[in-house]
């Protein structure tokens, strides 16, 4: 509806538009602000800008120079410039590293795979108005409007070895089974990630169904009449129009991805890293707090991270772009 | 991190204080700097107050400290503000806590973790302190009080040992005798296995895997003795030394009786476990007791200290965290914060303390142990005749050293305990980051 009644008001403001730039360039330059606007143009760039560089920009590089030294976060005179070393303890000689990078890409290919089409998946099925459709949607968002601690709770009774519902069910079904889902480093990333997964399908279906609640109908009619069946019409269709909101929800399956540390955190106890369940975010948290902090090695580690970050984000948009420009 | 110390009230429910637990980390994470910073700062100094920081957040020890300060408010006019936060969350960011606005005195513990504190600066020494409470205590508690220095930083509260604890009707029942060495140990494990018993009751998941270095640094001291023991603590010596791996090797002699599941488990869980005769033992700390919530069950627990491995060490090492207070490095009043020291080093403050909280032992020498029960008596003999008091794994160490490097390798290692070799390099090679000074 909404689409087909905006096509055509769409041409006439395109006329008037070349014409603004050029009326400035006609007149004399006189000045076209006022000191009050400019005051006001000033503080309204300036604040966030200072607010930008103070609380993200020197952070960052202050993590950067830091990286490159040796300091147990208490007097600044004590900061020892050791060059590379940290990078090169990380790379070579720090046990939980290689893991960490390793669970790191598990995280985002699992959270890649299962989950977030799982939430497209349901998005799609909820949007074609079947019976109590708002109830599945409520149940499944849910998890997402826990809190954390409500999240970890949840998870902690399902994987209790003694007394939890997953080993009860079990041992209904094949006596003498004994699994110790958060104990066992072969095992915890996984179940982890289950526990990460039942929050992240809400999430991306919420995100889809506000997609597809936009999407015009008019399409999906004409694929039909063209002949194609449920699935060609969502794969040719549907996923292609939705490229926004595709590229939102890629954005965010690889940012919480990289940021994975919450639920992970809660479920290994809130000590850090526990084996099994390395992830970079809590190496650098497991040498910046604490009561021995090396607070170079933790800023060696989370520039580490910003990199791979960076580079993620930065692959990402170029390609987005790149298509654009197409 | 350590929570060994942690002082509990008995609850029932264990698992959900490890998703609280948890969660309070997390929100260590991000704000506990700024929130200690800021609950610890007064406006300005105020004559008539000290300032308290307190890690008893649990029922029992905070309503036990507001009854020692509340006594000291009546004895001195001075009034206490007492800042509590979360066990965990006051360890975490100790560090940023001391630099920043801290309170006047707070909470500790002995040993090393002390001392780092003390050589930093971020602590002020108290020897005007001891000048009026020294008297009250024994050498070793002297000793335990004083930094790299030679100068005090310290006043103790209480302490705890740990051992091997067991219910009595089990072992009457089933004929068990509490054995005094390793073969005699290993023995009486097998022979509860062969009768259904989970031997030793064990827990070291989420958050409490520190609860696997009471067995750890028994086997080192027992094996190795004490001075083996602390050089291995301090950095002094290599992880890969011959005699850490024969603690090792005699560690995985004794895995096969852990309790099945302990990696997903709480210390409380594996506690409870013991109370509910499903468990043979279990090395832990007299503060087991806060897990009895009937009171009957209290008479039917005993402990026997852990068994001799080399008769060259025998049994002379008991470890026995002590618990305590220090000074800030600026505290706003310091005149008032120096009296209640005073008062928190005297017996008075014990026994109020004790009165509330009985699964400690005081540590001053004049406390009133007439009230004491059988547990803390036996406690109170044990630490008496030990002839060296260690603190723990965490706290005779490096805590980033323990917490990072040390403690995930062996809950790894136990979980499928092998040849340690490969672990004990893996420890090795992290050792100079820790031990540099």
């Amino acid at each position: 509806m909404s689409s087909v009644g905006s096509a055509p008001p769409a041409a006439p403001p395109r006329a008037p538009a070349p014409a603004r730039p050029d009326a400035p360039r006609a007149r004399p330059r006189p000045l076209r602000l006022g000191r009050g606007d400019r005051l006001f143009l000033t503080v309204i760039v300036g604040i966030p800008l200072l607010a930008l560089l103070v609380f993200v920009w020197l952070p960052a590089l202050a993590s950067i120079g830091l990286s490159f030294t040796s300091w147990d976060g208490i007097e600044p005179s004590d900061i020892r410039w050791v060059g590379l070393d940290n990078y090169l303890e990380i790379f070579t000689n720090y046990p939980p590293f290689w893991p960490a990078v390793q669970h790191n890409v598990v995280w985002l290919l699992f959270t890649a795979l299962l989950p977030t089409p799982f939430g497209i998946f349901l998005a799609y099925q909820l949007d074609r108005k079947i019976r109590f459709t708002r109830f599945y949607q409520t149940a499944i968002f849910l998890p997402m409007v826990l809190s954390l601690a409500v999240v970890g709770f949840i998870w902690e009774i399902i994987y209790n070895p003694d007394n939890g519902l997953l080993n009860g069910v079990l041992n209904g079904a094949a006596p003498g089974h004994h699994i110790d889902w958060l104990g066992d480093p072969d095992l915890n990333l996984w179940a982890v990630l289950i526990a990460s997964a039942w929050r992240h399908t809400g999430y991306i279906m919420i995100l889809y169904l506000a997609g597809l609640k936009g999407f015009d109908p008019a399409l999906k009619e004409a694929a039909s009449l063209d002949g194609a069946n449920g699935r060609q019409t969502f794969l040719r269709v549907v996923f292609p129009a939705l490229k926004p909101v595709n590229i939102i929800i890629l954005v965010v399956t690889v940012m919480e991805s990289l940021r994975a540390f919450d639920i992970v955190y809660v479920l290994g106890g809130g000590v850090g890293s526990k084996p099994g369940m390395e992830l970079l975010s809590l190496l650098i948290t497991d040498n910046i707090i604490g009561e021995s902090s090396h607070i170079g090695y933790g800023s060696a580690l989370a520039v580490v991270l910003l990199i791979v970050s960076l580079l993620a984000i930065g692959t990402f948009l170029a390609q987005t772009f790149r298509k654009e420009d197409q | 991190m350590t929570m060994q110390s942690r002082i509990l009230s008995p609850v029932t429910d264990p698992s959900r204080r490890t998703v609280v637990r948890g969660t309070l980390g997390v929100g260590a994470a991000a704000l506990a700097a700024p929130l200690l910073t800021a609950c610890g700062g007064g406006p300005s100094a105020d004559p008539k107050t000290v300032t308290f920081g307190s890690n008893g957040a649990d029922a029992t020890p905070k309503s036990a400290y507001a009854a020692v300060t509340s006594a000291f408010t009546k004895d001195s006019g001075l009034k206490v503000k007492t800042n509590t936060v979360d066990h965990d969350t006051f360890q975490k960011s100790i560090s940023t806590y001391l630099q920043g606005t801290p309170d006047d005195v707070f909470t500790w513990f002995a040993g090393y973790r002390m001392q780092y504190f003390a050589k930093k600066g971020l602590a002020r020494p108290l020897d005007d302190v001891w000048d009026t409470i020294g008297s009250g205590f024994s050498d070793a508690a002297k000793q335990l009080s004083k930094g790299e220095d030679g100068k005090y930083y310290f006043v103790p509260l209480y302490n705890y040992p740990w051992a091997v604890f067991y219910r009595k009707s089990v072992f009457k029942e089933r004929g068990y005798e509490p054995p005094r060495t390793w073969s005699e140990f290993t023995a009486l494990a097998k022979q509860m296995k062969k009768d259904g018993l989970s031997p030793i009751a064990s827990g070291y998941g989420g958050g409490d895997s520190w609860s696997i270095l009471g067995a750890f640094d028994y086997l080192n001291l027992r094996a190795n003795g004490y001075d083996f023991h602390m050089s291995l603590m301090r950095g002094e010596v290599s992880w890969t030394d011959r005699r850490t791996s024969r603690t090792l090797d005699l560690w995985r002699e004794l895995s096969p009786y852990y309790q099945q599941g302990a990696g997903g488990r709480s210390w409380q869980d594996a506690a409870q476990s013991l109370l509910d005769k499903k468990s043979g033992m279990a090395v832990i700390g007299l503060f087991l007791g806060q897990q009895i919530t009937d009171e009957k069950l209290r008479a039917d627990i005993d402990f026997f200290a852990f068994p001799e491995i080399d008769a060259a060490h025998g049994q002379d090492t008991v470890e026995a965290p002590t618990d305590g207070f220090m000074l800030s490095r600026k505290p706003k009043n310091e005149k008032g914060a120096a009296r209640l020291l005073e008062f928190l080093g005297s017996a008075q403050a014990e026994n109020l303390y004790m009165g509330a909280d009985p699964s400690n032992v005081a540590v001053h020498s004049a406390a009133d142990t007439g009230s004491y029960n059988a547990l803390q008596k036996k406690s109170a003999e044990l630490i008496a005749s030990a002839k060296h008091i260690t603190q723990f794994g965490d706290r005779d160490s490096d805590p980033g050293f323990v917490s990072t490097v040390v403690l995930p390798g062996l809950a790894q290692w136990l979980g499928h305990p092998d040849d340690g070799s490969a672990l004990l390099k893996k420890i090795e090679s992290q050792r100079s980051r820790f031990f540099t000074a």
